[in-house]
């Protein structure tokens, strides 16, 4: 009864904050309701008895992804109202046809497959969740765990390369008088961006 | 009021219906980005619901690894975003055709 009226609960404000966020023109009013949203998703992992990966959605998504986002807009003109614009509605159409056959293929996919043989890995209740993800997720999927590893560090670096200034010069190896000269050419090369 | 696996697949399709609906109809690029977060959330939530009730583990272990790719895809994303507004001051979609046939 309690999960009941939690799962529907849960439901009807992740849809309302998702709705906002794909509705609403102005950035900031997205960008809080989707925060929201995640959070409220996580209440789902909960329900499912799927605690770390709750746990996960609200550090990785609430506190990583939505700060990057927060510190993005700081750098967009994030308060101008969102111009929206329709200029070819036939294709709108096409490709919402093609998304809903997707959907109707992803929705009766489980249906089919419900005759498919017991799971690989199958839940043991001796232990607590956590403690399970870590034995199957150190043992089966170390290989797919190690490539996440590599490409989260490869997504760090072009991160960094892409959004940082001067990467090609060293302020541990210049001198200070060199470093207060670059200051100041910086501070003027803003001041021409202004104008 | 037995709550069952279609009840959460349901969901999960409406959220990505949602999600399809804001990649569609946006047209500034850090809105696109918001869609696609929101397709890559509603996946996890009917992977987490499948491994509930078939009682296996491999759905949480795919939502584990949407989640890693969802995090490096929006490091690189901005950081292309942010180089373009530097150079061009917009971040609108329907700017970005400097590559003309």
């Amino acid at each position: 009864m309690f999960e009941a009226i939690a799962f529907y609960l849960f439901a009807i404000l992740t849809i309302v904050m998702f709705t906002i966020t794909v509705m609403s023109s102005q950035a900031l009013y997205a960008l809080t309701s989707m925060a929201a949203g995640m959070i409220f998703i996580s209440a789902f992992f909960f329900i499912l008895g799927a605690d770390f990966l709750g746990a996960i959605q609200i550090i990785v998504y609430t506190g990583a992804v939505m700060a990057l986002y927060a510190f993005g807009m700081m750098f967009f003109d994030s308060t101008r109202t969102i111009v929206e614009k329709r200029a070819n509605p036939a294709l709108v159409v096409v490709l919402g046809g093609i998304a809903a056959v997707l959907v109707l293929a992803i929705v009766v996919a489980p249906i089919v497959g419900m005759t498919a043989t017991e799971g690989a890995y199958p839940i043991d209740t001796s232990v607590g969740n956590t403690q399970a993800i870590g034995m199957v997720l150190f043992t089966k999927y170390l290989v797919p765990f190690e490539l996440a590893a590599v490409m989260l560090l490869v997504a760090m670096v072009a991160g960094i390369v892409l959004a940082g200034k001067k990467m090609d010069t060293s302020l541990t190896l210049m001198d200070e008088d060199e470093i207060a000269l670059m200051d100041l050419s910086s501070e003027y090369e803003t001041q021409e961006e202004g104008h | 009021m037995e709550i069952t696996l279609t009840h959460y697949l349901v969901l999960s399709t409406i959220l990505f219906s949602i999600g399809l609906v804001g990649v569609m109809r946006r047209k500034n690029m850090l809105m696109l980005f918001f869609a696609t977060e929101i397709l890559l959330n509603s996946v996890n939530i009917g992977m987490a619901a499948i491994s509930h009730y078939r009682g296996d583990y491999t759905g949480q272990m795919f939502a584990f690894f949407i989640i890693a790719i969802a995090a490096s895809e929006v490091a690189v994303g901005l950081g292309l975003l942010v180089i373009w507004y530097k150079r061009t001051g917009n971040i609108d979609l329907d700017q970005m055709t400097s590559m003309r046939g």
